[in-house]
C-alpha cells in the first residue's frame, strides 16, 4: 500500500440533515490526502442531497429510507465496485472530525487491520456523555470481550476505517437493525481483526442523537438481543477474490 | 352436541377449500403460497370427517374433549402458515434493500454520465433535442 497513492472514500450516510451536510463535505474535501467524497441520501425530504452535491459530494439517492444500516451498505457497494483501497464512515450530523481520518488511515496500513474504529472511549478528550450510555458502553465493552475474546471501548462508534477485503465482505453483508455493535461482532467472528484509535467527537450541531437518553436503556437491550440472535447465525464463508 | 360442531368444521373447511381454489383460479394467489393453505385444510378437514382418527388422537395427547383436539390442530396450522408469511416477508425486504441500491448506484452512475456527455460535447446534446 506504501508509495501507491491510495484511494479512498468517505462514505457519509445522511438522513434530513440539509443543514450539516455540507459543512461536513466541504470539510471531507480539506482532508489531506485527498479522499473521494460519497453521501448517501436515506430517502430525505429536506434537499440534503442538494446540498451535498453543491458542496462537491457525489450522492446516493435512495428512494426509499432504508435505514442507517442500508444507506451504508449502499456506499460499500459503491466503493467496492469501483475499486476503492479503503472507505471511511463518517456520519452526517458533524460530530465525527474530518481532520482525524489521516489518523485512522495511518493506523490502519501500521497495524495491518482490516478495521479501524475512533473511539470516544479510549481517550477522554473533549466528548461528556450521560451515566446511562457510559453503562451501556461497557456492558457492550464486555460483551464484546466475551465474545470476541478482545477489548473494543466504542462498538457504537459510526467513525471508522475499512480496507478494501472489509468492505467487499460488508458490501454483501451488512447488519441492519443496529449495524454499528452488530458489524463489530460479524466481523470479529468472521475473522477481521478490528483496531481502535482515540478519537475527538464533537457534540452534535444540528438535531438530536437517534437515541435519546430515556431510550439508551431500551436500545441496549434490543441491541444485546440482536447480537445474541446474531451468534446463532451461521458463520459466512467468504469468497476469496 | 358433537354432531353439530363437526358439521361446523366440515362446513367452514369445505367453504375454505373453495376460496382458495377460487382465489388460485383467478390468478390472486400463486400455488406455492396456496399450497400451505390446502395442506391445512385438508388435514382439518379429515380430522372432522374421520371422528375416530381425531378421537384416539385427543386421547393419545391427553385431551379430554376431543373437538378441542381440532381446535389445536387448526392452531398449529395457523402458526405454521404466519411463520412462513414471516420469513416470505424477511426475504421480500432483503430483494427490496437490494433493489433500492441498485437503484440509487444506478441513478448515480446516470446522473455522472449526463453530466460528462453535456460537459463534452454540448453542441451534440443540442442537436439530438
Amino acid at each position: 500500500m506504501k508509495g501507491k497513492s491510495v484511494r479512498v472514500l468517505a462514505v457519509v450516510p445522511a438522513f434530513n440533515e440539509s443543514s450539516a451536510i455540507g459543512g461536513v463535505v466541504a470539510e471531507l474535501l480539506r482532508v489531506r490526502p485527498a479522499v473521494d467524497v460519497v453521501v448517501v441520501d436515506d430517502g430525505s425530504t429536506d434537499g440534503t442531497s442538494h446540498a451535498a452535491e453543491a458542496a462537491g459530494a457525489r450522492v446516493l439517492r435512495l428512494p426509499i429510507n432504508l435505514g442507517i444500516g442500508g444507506a451504508v451498505q449502499t456506499g460499500f457497494r459503491f466503493a467496492a465496485r469501483l475499486g476503492y483501497d479503503a472507505v471511511v464512515q463518517v456520519d452526517g450530523d458533524g460530530q465525527h472530525v474530518p481532520s482525524e481520518i489521516p489518523a485512522l488511515l495511518e493506523a490502519m496500513s501500521k497495524s495491518g487491520a482490516d478495521v479501524v474504529i475512533g473511539s470516544r472511549f479510549l481517550d477522554v478528550r473533549g466528548y461528556t456523555t450521560s451515566p446511562v450510555r457510559r453503562i451501556g458502553t461497557r456492558v457492550f465493552a464486555l460483551v464484546n470481550s466475551l465474545v470476541l475474546g478482545r477489548r473494543i471501548t466504542d462498538n457504537t462508534s459510526g467513525f471508522r476505517a475499512y480496507n478494501a477485503g472489509a468492505v467487499r465482505f460488508l458490501s454483501d453483508n451488512y447488519p441492519q437493525d443496529y449495524p454499528e455493535p452488530e458489524s463489530v461482532i460479524l466481523l470479529g467472528r468472521n475473522g477481521f481483526s478490528i483496531r481502535e484509535i482515540p478519537v475527538r467527537m464533537r457534540g452534535r450541531e444540528h438535531g438530536h442523537s437517534s437515541i435519546s437518553a430515556v431510550r439508551s436503556v431500551y436500545y441496549m437491550v434490543k441491541v444485546l438481543l440482536a447480537i445474541f440472535i446474531d451468534l446463532f447465525k451461521e458463520r459466512i464463508v467468504r469468497q476469496e477474490q | 352436541m358433537q354432531i353439530r360442531i363437526q358439521i361446523a368444521s366440515i362446513l367452514v373447511g369445505l367453504v375454505l377449500l373453495g376460496v382458495i381454489f377460487q382465489l388460485i383460479r383467478r390468478n390472486r394467489l400463486q400455488e406455492k403460497y396456496a399450497l400451505l393453505w390446502i395442506a391445512s385444510v385438508v388435514i382439518v378437514l379429515v380430522l372432522s370427517v374421520w371422528r375416530g382418527l381425531l378421537e384416539s388422537f385427543a386421547a393419545c395427547v391427553g385431551i379430554f374433549y376431543a373437538p378441542s383436539a381440532l381446535f389445536l390442530v387448526a392452531l398449529f396450522c395457523g402458526m405454521i402458515i404466519a411463520l412462513h408469511f414471516s420469513v416470505v416477508v424477511s426475504d421480500l425486504t432483503k430483494q427490496n434493500k437490494t433493489l433500492v441500491q441498485e437503484i440509487a448506484l444506478m441513478k448515480e452512475e446516470l446522473h455522472r454520465r449526463a453530466g460528462d456527455r453535456a460537459r463534452r460535447k454540448p453542441v451534440d446534446r443540442k442537436r439530438r433535442r
